[in-house]
Parts: structure tokens; sequence; C-alpha cells
């Protein structure tokens, strides 16, 4: 009778609960803490989190200073690095199409920071800071986007191409990933791998088809795999009201668990992540739905100025009331976990860290001619023939063509 | 490989009536693109109409209204490519209760702009934004189709369109056959932009026309500037069949042209000669043509850089240009013709190499032509690799290939 009694509270819930709020700097000390030097523990808001299916997760949460620290260097050294693909792009430096992530930090930093590095991460084209935090390094991420050999696929990718061991890239194709994503997760059970695979997409990837094809199959399949929505409430240039019948995406899994969760406050997506990954890895139950709601200050990508669909009075409020790297400063600050001077030291170690690793990018030599025609078969078993490889229509035409390009220039 | 062996005197042949229609030669072109990627020689092509005269004479123009017959009192305006296709589908959706334009982002312009201010004039109703779903978009669209609606759905780059692959081939291609004739979706039309734009990359510069070249069932029309954009388009949307429309996306901007502004379309299925010459066929579609038209300036008058490499002997070669326009059916009677009359056929496109459309065209004019060919069927397309973004400029065959091309096929 209990069992029953709560499924049918956790049924009405949804229609009864509070929005979720979003606000970055809602999480209070439980009581002031005595030895910065210790864990202590803080509370979260109460409308942190919305469970669709399955309860939230602890409000009490305990955090150390360091861990709050290098969340915020991390955050704002993603954010400098995103800023400098900004300008090097406006610059006409980098060429191609490029989607930054500047006001979703807490998602990518809150991820690394609940989860191991058996873990796996696969996500759409908006995966800078993933490919970072992931193991990679700046130079080589803003070395791929100037398509010079220092790039973490030396050059030949691009934006939306970056990859490391426990990051199955970037996929320029809204939605591709998430298929992958329950495949990679079906080879850790398959392994018995004690680990989870992380698929993120957006609100607009959602209603893609193959997004619900993977749900069926994970949940069929009982995969540890963590469907993860970054809703920053656009998808391209239309908001979620008029793309999504349903835009409570937590909730799209039919019978996979949903969590919503503020994506803003770095501490609260934190938790969401290691809730997730308990949930699949230690509790073997399945498949798990997060969708953090966060927000993209930028447009879609470069060619969007992302102002043509919302006000930019929206763009500045979300900017000046819920930014989630200010959130954590004032956490910190409030608590007394570092000075303001401290934290602007941290900034500035930030940008002179990206500053050096844009020269150092920017100085990296473009790929080499003859890797027009490498990695597209396996190395060794190239077939004898192939067009654009051939001397006399390949290589020869296209280093004569050089050639031509410089005398006549 | 420029060829230094066996340079013949070219063997005189009847020559068609063919003033030179190049004067001026463009050496900027042996340069490398700027950054923004746009064409150098568009802005100066002599292939495109800009003047109320010449637009009014376009070949196989054929005006959809009352006064059919007079073309003196018609008129003209200034247009690129987005707003060509815009007037066309102001026209489709102002004469056709049943057309509606979906597509993502298209209800405030599209990222393309093709699609501004639609949706204030003609509705919300009828011109709306669509979920990121482009399996759906195409699926939905057949659906209409298949009520006898006039689904205009756009698939926002020609590189997303492999999502609605299945549903394109599988079932827009085989309703009417499979289904006996019952039913058909002959109103669907996708637009989609294709090709290069300098920057793309794997994601965002592909041309996938040649997927769709054995889906029977389907038409596949590529226009190269606004004029064509508009009579295709609207051919395209009144067309008994499912047509795929793919729009060149660097020309969207970069080619200029009066169109007239009634409603008018021109012919499917139909290759367009835009320079007559007896020589060598050079046949291309899409943005290719202005390389082409550049190519033949350089083979005409070459840049000292490129000068030791032309024999003088070949510089005078009078060289056939057309566009193919419709890439399903293709026009194998028209390229034929050309073709016994030449001798010769180059035959450029953005796509890979490997069963691209060039493959298929070559196939059939070596068996319609075999005895008349005086050389093999030379293609000169994008590389066998990825559309990668460093190397981007050497995938797309610009006008130094295709002259290189020309030069080999004509001394072979």
């Amino acid at each position: 009778m209990a069992s029953l009694a709560r499924l049918r509270v956790s049924r009405r819930l949804p229609q009864l609960a509070r929005a979720i709020q979003t606000s970055a700097d809602t999480t209070q000390l439980a009581s002031p803490p005595t030895d910065l030097s210790q864990p202590f523990t803080v509370k979260l808001h109460e409308d942190s989190f919305r469970g669709y299916q399955c309860d939230i997760p602890d409000l009490e949460v305990e955090v150390t200073k360091d861990q709050l620290l290098g969340m915020y260097k991390q955050m704002t050294t993603m954010r400098r690095m995103e800023m400098a693909a900004d300008a090097l792009y406006k610059a006409k430096l980098i060429r191609g199409f490029c989607h930054l992530a500047i006001g979703q930090e807490a998602v990518s930093v809150g991820m690394e920071a609940g989860i191991t590095p058996e873990d796996r991460v696969i996500t759409s084209y908006r995966c800078h800071p993933f490919a970072v935090l992931r193991g990679g390094t700046i130079k080589g991420v803003i070395g791929e986007l100037l398509g010079r050999q220092i790039g973490m696929s030396h050059g030949k990718g691009g934006s939306m191409h970056i990859f490391t061991p426990s990051f199955f890239g970037g996929n320029g194709i809204v939605g591709a990933q998430v298929p992958l994503g329950a495949g990679i997760a079906f080879a850790q059970q398959y392994m018995n791998k004690d680990a989870a695979t992380f698929a993120l997409y957006g609100d607009g990837a959602s209603n893609q088809g193959q997004v619900f094809e993977a749900y069926n199959m994970a949940k069929l399949w009982n995969l540890p795999c963590v469907f993860v929505c970054e809703n920053n409430k656009y998808g391209m240039g239309t908001s979620a009201e008029r793309s999504s019948s349903n835009t409570e995406y937590f909730t799209r899994g039919d019978k996979i668990p949903g969590l919503q969760v503020n994506g803003m406050d770095i501490i609260a997506t934190r938790e969401a992540v290691k809730y997730a990954r308990k949930w699949t890895v230690e509790d073997k139950k399945g498949p798990l739905l997060l969708e953090f709601v966060t927000y993209r200050y930028g447009g879609h990508s470069m060619s969007d100025p992302g102002t043509t669909y919302r006000t930019r009075e929206e763009v500045q409020r979300m900017r000046s009331t819920q930014d989630p790297i200010r959130g954590l400063q004032r956490y910190i600050e409030e608590w007394g976990l570092a000075t303001e001077q401290e934290l602007k030291q941290l900034d500035k170690n930030a940008k002179a860290e990206v500053d050096a690793a844009v020269e150092e990018a920017k100085a990296s030599p473009e790929p080499l001619l003859k890797d027009l025609w490498t990695d597209i078969y396996y190395k060794g078993t190239e077939p004898p023939y192939m067009r654009g490889r051939e001397r006399e229509e390949g290589s020869t035409t296209t280093k004569r063509h050089i050639v031509l390009y410089r005398l006549s220039s | 490989m420029l060829p230094t062996r066996r340079i013949p005197t070219l063997v005189s042949r009847p020559r068609r009536s063919f003033s030179k229609p190049f004067q001026r030669h463009n050496s900027s072109v042996a340069e490398p693109p700027p950054a923004g990627g746009h064409l150098p020689s568009i802005a100066n092509s002599k292939l495109l109409r800009t003047t109320r005269e010449r637009s009014l004479r376009t070949q196989g123009l054929s005006w959809n209204d009352e006064q059919a017959e007079s073309t003196t009192v018609r008129e003209t305006r200034k247009m690129n490519v987005y707003q060509a296709v815009r007037d066309a589908l102001s026209i489709a959706l102002t004469k056709d209760d049943n057309a509606v334009v979906f597509g993502e982002d298209i209800a405030f312009g599209g990222v393309f702009r093709c699609t501004m201010g639609l949706a204030e004039e003609f509705g919300r109703e009828r011109v709306f934004n669509t979920p990121l779903t482009e399996q759906g978009i195409a699926g939905f669209a057949i659906g209409m189709a298949l009520m006898g609606h006039t689904p205009i759905a756009e698939i926002q780059f020609a590189d997303y369109i492999f999502p609605a692959f299945d549903q394109l081939v599988n079932e827009a291609a085989k309703i009417r056959y499979r289904s006996g004739g019952q039913y058909n979706v002959g109103g669907l039309t996708i637009r989609t932009p294709t090709m290069s734009v300098g920057h793309g990359g794997l994601y965002h510069s592909q041309s996938p026309e040649g997927f769709f070249m054995g889906a029977s069932g389907l038409k596949v029309v590529i226009p190269r500037s606004p004029i064509q954009v508009k009579g295709l388009l609207l051919s395209a949307i009144r067309d008994p069949n499912p047509v795929i429309f793919m729009e060149p996306k660097i020309l969207y901007r970069s080619a200029i042209e009066q169109v007239p502004i009634d409603d008018y379309t021109l012919p499917l299925g139909r290759a367009e000669t835009l320079v007559e010459g007896s020589d060598l066929t050079l046949l291309t579609w899409g943005t290719p043509v202005y390389h082409c038209e550049t190519a033949l300036h350089m083979l005409n008058d070459p840049p000292p850089a490129l000068a030791p490499h032309i024999p003088e002997s070949l510089r005078k070669a009078k060289i056939e240009l057309i566009d193919l326009r419709s890439i399903l059916p293709w026009d194998a009677a028209a390229i034929t013709e050309s073709v016994n009359c030449t001798g010769r056929l180059v035959i450029v496109h953005e796509a890979g190499m490997t069963a691209g459309v060039g493959a298929e065209i070559a196939a059939e004019v070596q068996k319609r032509c075999f005895l008349r060919l005086s050389a093999p069927v030379k293609r000169i397309t994008g590389w066998d690799t990825p559309v990668a973004l460093q190397y981007e400029k050497f995938y797309i065959p610009d006008a130094v290939r295709i002259v290189d091309g020309l030069v080999e096929t004509l001394a072979y």
C-alpha cells in the first residue's frame, strides 16, 4: 500500500510542482563553516530539481573550498576560450561554422565535476568546453578552429570535430550523436565497465526522431546511458515553446525517468550529474534523462546575431541576473572562501592562459598537403586507386595548382 | 598533367553562329579566393542578364498569366538569388491556396533570407517553423502532398538531407508506383541550399545531388542565377512530380540579375546552351557555371602564370558551355547533340567524382556518341575526400583545374 501511495503522489507531482527556478545564486550555507579546509554543507533551493518518475537528489550538499574554486577557474577559463574563439572568428581567422557555449558553462563544468575519467561523453556541435575538460587543451581547440596542425583533429575537422579518448566529439548533425551515445553505453555494459555514457543534445535536437529511437533502445536494454538535454530555450532561432509540444524535456523518455535541473547553479548541476551516475552505474537502474535549464548568450552560431527571435533585454536580463559564473562568484565571496581580489587574479590567469594558447595555436602551421588524402581509410588499407590521390589527377594537379596560385598572387 | 605530346591544330568543324561574348579578361581569378569565399568572377559575369531587355529574352521563358503573348509591358526588378526564391514563393503562395512553406527557422527568413517577410505576408498558418527534424519535415511534407496540398519544405542545408533520405527515396519517389497510381506526392517541393560556400567544411559544403540520381520518381533541379531560380522554382512547385530544388548557396547574394516580376516558368528537364562552340562541350550546373566561364577567359587569354601551359594553338578553341539545370531527368538529347558536333566532353561538378552525376553522363554519352568522340570524356570534380574545411578551395574544381582539363581534352 505504501508503494501505491507513493506512485500516486509522484504521478500527480508534475502538475502540482512549481516551475524550476534558474537563479545561479540561491544556494545557502546550511550552517556557517568553522574550518574552511574541511568539507561543509550547503542547501540548494528547493526548486532546483523536478523529478519525473524518480525522487530528486538531496538538497543538502557537501562541498569543499577547493572544489568551488576549481570550478570557478574552469568556468572562467572556458568562457575566456569561447570569447577568444568569438574574436578570432570576427577577425576572419576562424572560418566555417562555430557554435559557442557562453552562458552554459555550468553544464560542462558541472558535468566534469560529477563524473569520472572512465565515463564517456558525446555531444552536439556546441562542444568546445567538453573537449578541453575531457582531457583536451585550449590550444588544441583553438588550433582546430583555426585549422592548424596543433588542433585536436590536426586541423582537418574544425569546430564541430574535436575528440579525446573519453569524449566522442561534437557532431555536426542535429541529434545524430544521441543514438551513438546509446551505442557507447551498450559497449560499456557489455564489457562490464562501471561507467556511464552521457549523451548530450539540445532542446532543438530533442525533436529528432532518432533521439526517441535511442531512448527506446536504451530503456529496452537497460543501458547505463544518461540522456542530457541542454535546454538553452532556443533550437537555433525557434523557441522551445514554438518547436516542442512538450517543453518538459525531462518527461519525454516515456518509461525513462527524468530529472529537470537548474542548469545555471553549478552546485545543482554537479549534484544532478552525480545522481545520474549513481542511478546508472551503482544502482544499475538503466537510462535516465537529465534536463539542464540553461541559456546561451550568443546566437546559435557565429552567423546568427541571436537577437531576431528574442529581445536584447531578455539576453541582458539573463546575463545580469542568472549568470552561472557570477552566481558561483557570489557563493565564494559570501561564504568567505576567497576575496574579490583573489578571484580577479583567477580571472587574469584564465585570460593569460587562453591568450598564450591562442598565440601558440596561431603559430602552428596549416595541415600538410598530403594529409588531404589521409585518414579516409585505415592507414595501410587504403584502396590502390582513389580519386583525388592518384598522381595525374590528384597531387600533381593540386601541387601545380598551388604553385600557380602563388605565382599569380 | 598539362599535355606536352600531340598538340594538333584543331580540325575546323562547321561553326554555328557565335559572336565572341567575352571581351574582358579578369586576371584576378588565378589568385586565391578572398577569405569571404565569394566568387571573384561572378560580379562581372556575362552570363547574368543585368538588363531588362536581356532578361525578357531569357530562353524558354513562358509567361503564366492572361497577357501571355505580350512582352512589351513586362517589368523587371534587380534581384539576387535569395530574393528570386522569395519572389517565386510569394507567387506560389498567392496563386495556390493549398501552398504552404515550412522548414527550420524559415518564419523569420531562414538562414539565407529566402523566406523574408513571407510569414507576415501570408500568415503563420501558411509559413511556419518546424522542429529540427529533417526526417520529420520530409515525412510531414509527403503526407501533406498525399492529401493534394502543395508543401514547399526547406531542408536548411543539403548536407542535412541525409536524415530525410529514406523518406525522399523510399516514400516520395516510389509512392505513385507502389500505389499503382492511386496516390502521388506531385505537389511536393523540397528546397535546399547546396554546394560549397568557401568555408563550409564537412557538413555545410556538400553537393548531394548524385545520391538522388537513381531515385526514379523524383526530379532534381539546380539553378544558376536569379532568373533561372524563379522560373525553375515555379515550375518545380507546379510540376506534378516531387522535386528536389537545390540552390547553390554561394550564389544567394553574389548572383544578381534583372528578374521579370510577373509569373513565369522555365522548362524542367532541359539543358541550356550558354555559349555556343564547336570544338568541345563543357557541361556543368550550379556554381561551377561561373568557374567555367572564367576558365574560358583563361583559355582565350591566359594570365602570365598560366600562359606557358596553354599552347597557342588551343587558345582560339570554341568551347560550347552548357548548363544542365535538371539533374534528374537530365537532358541527354541536348548533350548528345552537342557532343556529336564537338567530339569532346568535359563535365564539371563539385561533388566527388566516384559515382557522381558526371559518371552517369559520361557513360551515357560514350554509348551514344562513341564513334564521334575525339577524346575520352573528362570529369573535373571534387575529390573523393570529405569536403574538409581547411582544404576546401583545393577540393572545389576551380577555373585553373577546368582550364587544365580543357587543354588536356583539346590536345588529346
